[in-house]
């Protein structure tokens, strides 16, 4: 059964050259204490089934661009494109409507995407079987562990069919042991669908883990620090040399990014 | 190449494997309570507590403490309720507040949830009327009987009016405070997914704020019982039929003690039993189905 995914984004891959285009984008927020510029001329491309992973320390403001990105605040400079649509979100937490049972909350994504009523739950079940849970359809958000909470956000976040994928520290919360396993189910799925992911995290490991290119946004204000290609080949594991040695390289660079604010 | 291709699948069987074990590991398993638990924790404890009540009021009219005109023994209120079954009168008096208390809860169900939701999503509306709404809640609902019977007269018009009065608030407040207390994230991920405005409200918001509303709902129940009661103390009339209020009033009247008890009584049971047939397993469900209810 081919992915309907997997041929939408290869059709638009011949016309479009980007899946997200962050151009020139700043954000402030304004409080009490006054105008904080959270990001400042921040500019970034996501290639159409490209991997890339957005890597900082906490509070750079990795999730701002991400809320950017997915529509749900506007900048106060610069323009985001998303060719293809409204881009998935996923969050650290799961997200998912504990009033609904996986497979309503994969179909209530596909209902809001306009799908037919007869074809949502064939769909949501292939959905569900994509990330390996194929007998959870009927399951209580909180019948399920948080591995699996995951894995059906993510299989409701790909219900949404679009070409972006934006992931929000999805793995954060979990044990390494898990987050590996879901490191390798994001990587497969990623792989058969064609899809292009802009995955946030701070961890430098899980960012070279997954990514084709891991970009390192500076903090106070955030702006994109410096870049990399990663040249390892699929499936990775975390204990990788390979993942090791340019995770060090990017963790020295991530270190002298926070070193400089303790220097005044 | 052979080599590399090889190590792939060995590498995602692996992971497959993996998954399924952990996915065991995780799996939160649920017990159904077996009957007898539920009769033993749930049901003897609140009958042995009856049981207590009983024995001291026997005990008490048996030790004399005061006259039989001022406390009853606990026969004679039997024997009250037990004439008006023989005569028939008893369920109609029952079914004459009980028709009227859950037609009034209806109606009040009617206006306070979209009232509600106009409340809780429209800032001037809220701005214009939530502290209003708020503040009635704690103005008791007797006092609208005076000017109830000064607009309607003796009628169920002015039966419906205390009701409405009394639940109202409780209903459109309980649907706000659900509102209010949806978690930001929901709001988030159903906006991601595309369920703006109204399918927002429909698919998210509502579902979300279901457990508030309810409990306003228990709380507006609560309510117009007792708004319906104070009315038909207040404004007793042959035209309104028998209800349990004036059932109580008649006993004040007779100098009744017993009949007085009785209808006290037969108030106090007709509200839990409400609550606990309707409201309390609703509550337990929603509850419950979202894993909000350990036990
Ligand atoms: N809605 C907001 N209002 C005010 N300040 C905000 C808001 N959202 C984020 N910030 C600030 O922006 C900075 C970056 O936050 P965030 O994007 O969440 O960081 P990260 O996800 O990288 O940890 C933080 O200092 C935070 O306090
Ligand atoms: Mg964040």
């Amino acid at each position: 059964m081919a992915t309907t995914l997997a041929k939408a984004a290869e059709g638009t891959a011949v016309e479009q050259t980007h899946a997200a285009r962050i151009e020139h984008v700043s954000k402030s927020f304004s409080g009490p204490a006054g105008t904080q510029l959270v990001l400042d001329d921040v500019s970034l491309d996501v290639a159409p089934g490209e991997f890339v992973t957005l890597l900082g320390a906490s509070g750079c403001g990795k999730s701002t661009l991400l809320n950017l990105v997915a529509g749900l605040d506007r900048p106060t400079q610069g323009s985001i494109a998303t060719p293809g649509g409204r881009p998935a979100l996923m969050f650290q937490e799961h997200a998912l409507f504990p009033w609904l049972t996986a497979g309503k909350n994969i179909e209530l994504a596909l209902r809001l995407r306009g799908l037919p009523r007869a074809e949502r739950r064939p769909e949501a079940e292939r959905l569900l079987e994509l990330v390996r849970l194929g007998g959870a359809y009927g399951k209580r958000v909180h019948e399920l562990s948080g591995g699996m909470r995951q894995r059906v956000a993510l299989a409701r976040a790909l219900a949404q069919d679009s070409q972006l994928l934006l992931m929000d520290e999805p793995f954060a919360a979990l044990d390494a042991i898990t987050r590996d396993v879901l490191h390798g189910e994001l990587t497969r799925v990623w792989e058969e669908t064609n899809l292009s992911v802009l995955f946030v995290t701070h961890n430098v490991r899980e960012a070279v883990r997954l990514a084709q290119r891991v970009v390192l946004l500076s903090s106070r204000p955030g702006r994109v620090a410096k870049e990399w290609t990663v040249d390892i080949a699929q499936p990775r594991r975390i204990e990788d040399a390979d993942v090791a040695e340019l995770s060090l390289e990017i963790t020295d660079h991530l270190r002298g990014e926070i070193r400089r604010h303790g220097q005044h | 190449m052979a080599s590399t291709d090889t190590a792939t699948t060995v590498r995602k069987d692996d992971l497959a494997g993996l998954e399924a074990g952990l996915d065991a590991l995780d799996a939160v398993e649920l017990r159904r309570t077996p009957v007898r638990e539920v009769l033993l924790k749930k049901v003897l404890p609140p009958s042995l507590a009856v049981l207590l009540v009983l024995a001291v009021w026997q005990l008490l009219v048996s030790a004399k403490v005061t006259e039989e005109t001022k406390l009853p023994a606990p026969s004679a209120v039997w024997d009250g309720l037990a004439d008006m079954w023989l005569q028939g009168t008893l369920l109609d008096v029952i079914w004459t507040s009980v028709s009227r208390g859950l037609s009034g809860f209806l109606l009040a169900l009617a206006i306070g949830t979209p009232l509600g939701l106009l409340v809780a999503r429209v800032k001037f509306v809220r701005a214009a009327i939530g502290p209003i709404l708020s503040g009635l809640q704690s103005l008791p609902s007797v006092a609208w009987v005076p000017p109830a019977v000064l607009w309607f007269g003796l009628n169920d018009a002015m039966m419906y009016t205390v009701i409405l009065l009394g639940a109202v608030p409780s209903i459109a407040n309980g649907l706000v405070s659900g509102v209010d207390q949806v978690p930001p994230l929901f709001l988030r991920a159903g906006r991601t997914l595309g369920a703006t405005g109204l399918k927002g409200t429909w698919h998210v918001v509502l579902p979300a704020a279901l457990p508030g509303y309810l409990a306003g709902l228990k709380q507006g129940w609560a309510f117009s019982w007792r708004s319906l009661m104070a009315a038909e103390i207040i404004a007793s009339s042959p035209d309104l039929g028998l209800g349990l209020g004036q059932l109580l009033e008649n006993g004040r009247n007779n100098i009744d003690l017993p009949g007085v008890f009785l209808a006290i009584l037969l108030i106090l049971v007709v509200g839990i039993a409400i609550d606990l047939l309707i409201f309390s397993p609703l509550e337990r469900w929603v509850l419950r189905s979202r894993g909000l209810l350990v036990k």
